[in-house]
């Protein structure tokens, strides 16, 4: 017990202290937050009228934001299946980075969630036993379910593995290992589940395509190394974290073919539309040519085929891939291609025009900017004091007393 | 059945039904006295789900609603919870050819069920001006018509409200239970359950459904005291509402406020199991059809040409 008070107090101090640079980083996240705090008390009293949704778009930036980083989430698979299962070494030392990074992002998620719902008040009626989920017909309440369950799995696979390394003991393989196993599938699971929220609606033909969950797997396996490559080199420059090349090289070789997954699923629903110009086409002309003055989305398409085409490229040329520049140009233009197609390029033009043929032109309010820029910021800080406590538990600098001196890497 | 009390011995077995279960956990939870909430106040924090209320509950819920909204509108509002009568199911029958797009309907309709008038303006019906040219064709369809000028040559009039499917895609999405379609037939929204997610919103074909995005505004001299718990009482802030046939009325044998000023009676109500009822003869002497048919929500609201 004395243990746990001391890792609690030591987590504590690395998480408050730091150097200029840190404190910087925190301070900005922290401004962040309290500007989302407005933009969220404005809305909060004045009621969702403070955002730019209305009846023809009920779903937007928020649900937009939260499908995105549901793809994050569960992109920690990718590092988790070859470190765990085939037992392979580089990825090993940093999957548990990817963890918490899906950890950050459930958190994101579910407060995405929670700042779009009209009763926030009422958030327990979801709640098994408390409430009354409506099993198994609606899928937001699997969806809900499945995210808290793949939330508890990392939380308790990452505290036990930190906790081990902080008292210098190896962990708990025969608790570690199955949790990691049900991880995968869960991986899986929760943008499934995302995906059949939109997937189920034969209003909405749009997202009404069986293309939809694979599609959501092929850019999640993109967006969310993306982020954690930049992440790695971050870490090795500040901490004294080692990180091989290969395993950065090897993250990125895995998301060229994921890049590819996706822009050939993209072309075969292209295809299907196009070619068969169904009444169904108008949700996708409006997103890649508008209808009529109706445009708004029209730049964010091309831009968002463009980045990912790019990106594609980088990753899959060997050279590209292994220089530094190219590199994390290829990060950033994954995470823009990826955020726009799995956030408004996908929300936006399943609702626009209505199911009564009506155009309206979303975009977002000054509320929801705010709103979303401070769930944004509560997730790197999350993220941020994760990274904070397990980075100097993994290089060993970061012990109980008694514990022995050697790094226990998970 | 729903709203049966719960018999004595049935109390001790509580935790045999799954809102026995809840029943019991939430006194569970009450009698921890969870952050100090007293027993009353938790149960009161986590609302109650209309299908689970006691006939006993129910009716202290709406002595105090009736007593808060007559005190808030400044006169004798009754909150009713009047059942669905057996052997009723409710049908709706529009004659596409008469309607001339005046959007009497669209009035009468806020003004009996309580909808707020402005920030948000909530209407139950839209009423879709479409070319003659090109029939139903939504991607040729106009809600914002003007109604001084109606009917304009080379068009027609589709009235839209919910169309109370047999399969309704909306009940099927909605994550905590809080809209169901009763025996009447009429799809409800339990406002006090209601999480305001809007995936009904979402799974609806026919965009029946409206969001309270504001706090309602309703003014005091227009509105209705005659209101049904499941229709047209007043509705709080972030909660999804939709036509219910104007329940408060069709229960107690009257018809649809709608159906009442259509000034060129296009609009028809009645009961599907009776044979004599007029929806029944519209269905057996006019050819009818129901919108969007190819999803199979199956509408018990029928659009029909009559000449």
């Amino acid at each position: 017990m004395a243990g746990i008070f001391e890792f609690a107090k030591g987590s504590f101090r690395l998480i408050t202290r730091g150097g200029p640079a840190y404190a910087a980083w925190v301070g900005a996240l922290l401004v962040g937050v309290v500007i989302g705090l407005f933009g969220y008390a404005q809305q909060f009293r004045a009621g969702l009228i403070a955002t730019n949704m209305r009846d023809q778009v009920t779903w937007a930036f928020y649900i937009g934001n939260f499908t995105f980083l549901v793809g994050v989430a569960a992109a920690a698979v990718l590092l988790v299946i070859p470190a765990y299962v085939y037992q392979w070494k580089p990825i090993k030392e940093v999957v548990i980075l990817g963890e918490l990074l899906a950890i950050s992002a459930i958190v994101m998620c579910l407060l995405f969630v929670l700042v779009d719902m009209g009763r926030p008040d009422r958030l327990l009626h979801i709640v098994p036993l408390l409430g009354s989920p409506n099993w198994p017909n609606s899928l937001l309440a699997w969806d809900a379910l499945v995210l808290n369950i793949y939330l508890v799995i990392n939380v308790l696979v990452v505290v036990h593995i930190l906790y081990a390394g902080y008292r210098g003991r190896p962990y708990n393989h025969r608790f570690v290992i199955p949790l990691v196993l049900a991880s995968i599938p869960m991986a899986v699971g929760i943008h499934t589940v995302t995906a059949f929220l939109y997937n189920g609606m034969a209003a909405r033909p749009y997202w009404n395509a069986s293309i939809l969950a694979p599609r959501f797997l092929a850019s999640a396996f993109c967006s969310g190394p993306a982020v954690l490559l930049i992440l790695f080199q971050v870490l090795r420059r500040t901490t004294g974290l080692e990180i091989k090349n290969e395993a950065i090289w090897k993250v990125a070789e895995l998301m060229a073919y994921a890049m590819f997954f996706n822009l050939f699923l993209l072309g075969a629903e292209l295809f299907k539309e196009f070619y068969s110009a169904t009444e169904h086409l108008t949700y996708t002309r409006y997103y890649w040519f508008g209808i009529g003055e109706h445009r708004a989305l029209v730049p964010y398409a091309w831009g968002s085929l463009v980045a990912s085409l790019v990106a594609f490229l980088l990753f899959l040329i060997p050279k590209t891939r292994q220089h530094w520049i190219t590199l994390n140009l290829g990060c950033v233009l994954i995470w823009a291609g990826v955020y726009v197609e799995k956030g408004i390029g996908l929300v936006l033009p399943g609702m626009t025009p209505d199911t009564l043929g009506e155009i309206y032109d979303y975009t977002p309010s000054l509320v929801e900017w705010t709103v979303a820029l401070g769930v944004f910021c509560v997730g790197f800080l999350v993220f941020t004091a994760l990274v904070r406590v397990a980075v100097p538990i993994m290089s060993g600098t970061f012990r109980h007393p008694g514990a022995s001196a050697q790094p226990a890497v998970p | 059945m729903n709203h049966d009390p719960l018999p004595e011995v049935e109390v001790a077995l509580a935790g045999r039904t799954p809102a026995g279960r809840r029943r019991f956990l939430r006194s569970a939870l009450a009698s921890v006295a969870v952050a100090g909430l007293s027993a009353c106040k938790m149960e009161e924090f986590l609302g109650r789900n209309y299908r689970e209320l006691s006939r006993d509950e129910l009716g202290s819920i709406l002595a105090r609603l009736e007593q808060k909204h007559s005190a808030g509108y400044g006169k004798a509002v009754r909150v009713g919870n009047e059942a669905a009568q057996p052997g009723v199911d409710f049908g709706y029958g529009l004659d596409l050819s008469r309607c001339i797009g005046c959007r009497r309907c669209v009035y009468a309709c806020v003004k009996e069920n309580n909808q707020s008038r402005t920030e948000p303006q909530i209407h139950w019906i839209k009423v879709l001006e479409l070319n003659k040219e090109h029939g139903v064709d939504l991607g040729h369809a106009d809600a914002y018509y003007e109604a001084d000028e109606v009917p304009r040559p080379g068009h027609f009039y589709m009235p839209v409200q919910c169309q109370q499917c047999a399969h309704p895609a909306c009940v099927k999405a909605c994550p905590v239970g809080a809209t169901w379609k009763e025996p009447d037939g009429i799809v409800v929204v339990d406002y006090d359950w209601c999480i305001g997610c809007r995936c009904c919103m979402s799974a609806c074909p026919y965009g029946a459904r409206r969001f309270n995005w504001a706090e309602p505004n309703l003014p005091k001299e227009e509105m209705n005291p005659d209101t049904h718990y499941l229709g047209n009482r007043p509705r709080p802030k972030g909660v999804v509402e939709k036509c219910t046939f104007c329940i408060q009325r069709v229960r107690k044998g009257r018809y649809p406020a709608c159906v009442e000023i259509c000034p060129v009676g296009a609009r028809k109500f009645g009961n599907l199991l009776d044979p004599q009822s007029e929806i029944r003869q519209v269905m057996e002497t006019k050819r009818v059809f129901v919108f969007k048919e190819e999803l199979r929500t199956e509408p018990q609201f029928y659009y029909f040409y009559a000449t």
